[in-house]
């Protein structure tokens, strides 16, 4: 794969209306049958690089300096190249396909711009084939409404497909899918490289996916890559601060750690235009990192790393094994058959567990397994059509208005969207003091301590309790949901994928604090989550769902390395896992 | 001030200098009328002059004292209308959004059958089955801006009720009254002062165009659209009694629009799709 490459990129500038670069100094080839990651997180300027090589400027902002060149062609803004050279796979294909199109029509539309010579039923046929889609005229006939997303997404690779470009950037293709679906677009598009010798540029903000499919990987931070080299390397022993930050932030459940979060928040553009933007956060910065932007020069054969202090970059501590407490203790919330309907449809189908005292167990399950049904019901929020939900041995009514106030403060929920949960016009601190107010009968100033108190708890800087919601990172905002939630005092919190919405380094510090306040406070914690990683590395017992029944139960390492059945060690064997990529590529 | 950042921008400044000048006219007015809005001073449809600066109308009254004192009215009547549907729409709207019950179906289902009518159908039919009374008229105006309200501040409430912030006072066991007066009204009241513009127009037009039709102030009160209903007949005469008047709605309505506009960017689209 040693001859000239499919596409490559030098000095890539991107700068906003303002002047200041929301990309800069990108520089990278790929060669024909290679898969280069992009990896960052929000607001690193990864999908601003994957449209500019397709000569696209997002809206407000131009391609202030640099080249690409894709196909031995140099990309401009023109769209001559676009499908023939070099085709584009968005995020959303729910939103990205045209609702009136046809299938059938969406391919021969693409072909009609780009190849109109090869517009034959036989080179649709060919592309469906090609993104494992039936091929057949119903299929053909369909509109994107009437596919499931997994469906919508191949037909977005089959329309980015059939005009055989030797390049296909794919932005996030897998990200609002399920792990399952997910996995097979991946040996999908891995298939597809093999076999037509496809260029592809893969972006995501998941390590865990990148590993399992990229080559090789390059890192951004603030708008530049920080490190670029051959994936299973750069994982296993990172030559960047910033990249060894993000390995150890990342939940694996093939090796359940500890995790470690980073510290602050990811860097603005333009923030530190006189130096490394990783600085603030780096444990391992000297004042020469602040004084000039440090090249992004081979540290070793074959890798290149931004960051001056690259050879003393410590490897991950992988290794460090997390407690795992012992289950069996007295029940404190036990579910017995429980039943739950929206409308006419039953998603949760008699399911029953129970959560000792200072317990944290993750209920696992896709998009509707009953999961976050089940979780509503035990906060009061969804009425049961039947079964029996009881705290200590009391029943709870279905409806938190009718619990006694004693119950509702015991039992307190910590919501997905940080952006929804909290109340934007009242100041960080009154929305903390509330439940403190309402459930324990503090007085306001008493209530207002306790807040203070609980936000220092959460590690929320104390410039912030006076601020509105809009003021805060998502982190931040999780870490004041939180804080409410305990503001209540409660024994069991129930926490719904409350990491989902947050980048990967936030979400390794949340769950970081949350796993400490449980040991600090006693709570037990009830985790909503589809991700394995996150149960492997918080939990200590697993409930695994599955359209509204339990399919298996157990202490989370029992469970994740000997799954019993059928459809945890599918989900297992689906979900991305750095370790196992590393271990598989290695 | 956070609440007035949308006078910053073109819209908002250039909506709310027309608003301030005209409310300035309508209320400050009578006390620099030169003569009684009512009274004859000369010729009937005479032109400018030194004593009357717009004129003399169809009566000889003075063009200028008249619309010193005929703004009062149409503000003060769309405004009470407005409120009135306010309250009304907005009552019914939270009840039925937060509610989510057989109670929502209810409300909602007869505030249909209100919008069914148009407006002016609705204004016409009642006048004529109550008669001819400024309370009426404020309450017919009302009547037909409420469903549009109600449905308003129902979907408003439907998308906020199903926020982490309301669910976590439900867990708390708040009351119901706590949780609308704490929760959902302050986050619903932007989206709704946008809106708040756009009805006030809206009244406006109405109240004006029943004036004008007299069914609503009659003579020989000074009014902006009665002055345009009086006048017509004698446009060639003076055309000053009749377009100034005319130009007066037109920019009020215009200021109020302009600064609902505003409101509504600076929200966000967003926040204010409920809004038409």
């Amino acid at each position: 794969m040693s001859d000239a490459p499919a596409i490559r990129v030098e000095g890539l500038r991107i700068e906003r209306a303002d002047g200041v670069a929301i990309v800069d100094g990108v520089s990278f080839a790929v060669a024909p049958g290679e898969v280069l990651g992009i990896v960052g997180e929000s607001g690193s300027g990864k999908t601003t690089t994957a449209l500019a090589l397709l000569g696209h400027a997002g809206r407000g902002l131009r391609i202030a300096a640099g080249t690409v060149e894709a196909g031995g062609q140099r990309v401009t803004g023109d769209r001559a190249l676009r499908g023939r050279v070099i085709s584009y796979v968005p995020q959303d294909p729910g939103s990205a396909l045209d609702p009136t199109l046809r299938v059938g029509s969406a391919l021969e539309h693409m072909l009609r711009a780009h190849r109109p010579e090869r517009l034959t039923p036989a080179a649709i046929a060919a592309a469906l084939e090609g993104a494992s889609l039936p091929a057949d005229a119903t299929f053909r006939r369909r509109y994107p409404h009437q596919l499931s997303g997994g469906q919508q997404q191949r037909c977005a690779i089959a329309v980015a497909l059939v005009c055989e470009p030797p390049v296909m950037i794919l932005d996030e293709p897998t990200t609002g899918l399920d792990v399952v679906t997910q996995a097979r677009i991946l040996d999908e598009i891995d298939r597809l490289r093999r076999e037509r010798g496809v260029a592809m540029v893969y972006v995501s903000h998941d390590l865990g996916v990148v590993a399992r499919i990229a080559d090789r990987v390059a890192v951004m931070y603030a708008g530049r890559i920080v490190e670029e080299g051959p994936t299973a390397a750069v994982l296993q022993r990172p030559r960047h601060a910033y990249t060894r930050g993000l390995v150890a932030s990342i939940p694996d459940h093939g090796a359940p750690r500890r995790l470690r979060g980073m510290a602050g928040v990811g860097a603005a553009p333009g923030e530190s235009p006189d130096g490394c933007a990783f600085v603030p956060r780096c444990p391992l910065a000297v004042p020469a990192c602040s004084a000039s932007v440090p090249p992004l020069a081979e540290v070793e054969p074959g890798r290149r790393s931004a960051c001056l202090r690259a050879a003393e970059v410590p490897a991950p501590d992988v290794a460090e094994a997390r407690a795992i407490a012992p289950t069996g203790g007295a029940s404190l919330l036990v579910v017995d058959d429980l039943v739950a309907r929206h409308g006419a449809t039953t998603v949760v189908h008699g399911i029953s567990f129970a959560i000792g005292r200072g317990e944290c167990v993750a209920l696992v399950g896709e998009s509707g397994s009953g999961k976050t049904t089940t979780a509503r019901a035990i906060a009061g929020l969804h009425e049961p059509a039947a079964g029996r939900i009881t705290l200590d041995g009391d029943d709870l009514a279905g409806r938190a208005r009718r619990r006694t106030p004693a119950q509702r403060r015991r039992i307190q929920i910590v919501f997905q969207n940080p952006t929804d949960a909290l109340h934007p016009r009242q100041r960080v601190i009154d929305q903390v003091a509330r439940p403190a107010r309402v459930l324990r009968g503090l007085d306001g100033r008493a209530a207002r301590a306790e807040a203070t108190r609980l936000m220092e708890l959460v590690r929320l800087s104390d410039r912030l309790y006076e601020r509105f919601p809009r003021e805060l990172s998502g982190g931040e905002r999780q870490r004041v949901g939180i804080a409410r939630a305990l503001a209540a005092g409660p024994d069991l919190v129930i926490c719904d994928e409350i990491t989902s919405a947050l980048d990967v380094s936030v979400q390794a510090s949340v769950l970081e604090l949350l796993v400490e306040l449980q040991g600090a406070l006693d709570v037990a914690l009830l985790l909503i989550t589809h991700d394995l990683g996150v149960v492997a590395s918080v939990a200590d017992r697993v409930l695994v769902l599955e359209a509204g029944q339990i399919r298996e139960e157990g202490r989370v390492d029992k469970v994740l390395e000997m799954p019993e059945h059928p459809y945890t060690r599918r989900l297992l064997d689906a979900a991305p896992s750095l370790s196992a990529a590393v271990a598989g590529s290695g | 001030m956070r609440a007035l950042r949308f006078a910053r921008t073109p819209t908002g400044a250039i909506g709310l200098g027309i608003l301030a000048l005209i409310l300035l006219v309508a209320l400050a007015g009578p006390l620099f009328a030169p003569h009684s809005p009512t009274k004859s001073i000369g010729i009937p449809g005479t032109g400018p002059s030194a004593d009357a600066v717009l004129g003399t109308d169809f009566l000889g009254r003075d063009v200028f004292s008249r619309l010193l004192w005929g703004g009062r009215s149409v503000l003060g009547l769309a405004g009470l209308a407005t409120v009135i549907a306010y309250l009304a729409g907005g009552i019914v709207g939270l009840v039925a959004g937060y509610a989510r019950n057989v109670l929502d179906g209810l409300l909602m289902r007869f505030v249909d059958v209100l919008l069914a009518f148009p407006p002016l159908l609705v204004l016409l039919v009642v006048i004529a089955g109550a008669g001819t009374s400024l309370p009426v008229l404020v309450v017919s105006v009302a009547l037909v801006q409420f469903p549009g309200i109600a449905r308003l501040v129902r979907s408003l409430t439907l998308e906020a009720s199903g926020r982490g912030y309301v669910e976590a006072a439900v867990i708390r066991g708040e009351s119901t009254a706590a949780i609308l007066r704490r929760e959902i009204i302050p986050s619903i009241a932007g989206p709704l002062s946008a809106d708040l513009g756009l009805r006030m127009t809206f009244s406006i037009l109405l109240i004006a165009g029943a004036n004008f039709l007299s069914l609503g102030l009659q003579p020989p009160a000074a009014d902006w659209a009665l002055m345009i209903a009086e006048n017509r007949d004698f446009l060639e005469l003076n055309p000053w009694a009749v377009a100034v008047p005319a130009a007066l709605i037109a920019a009020l309505t215009i200021g109020l629009s302009f600064t609902g506009d505003a409101i509504a960017r600076m929200l966000g689209r967003s926040d204010v799709k409920g809004l038409r």
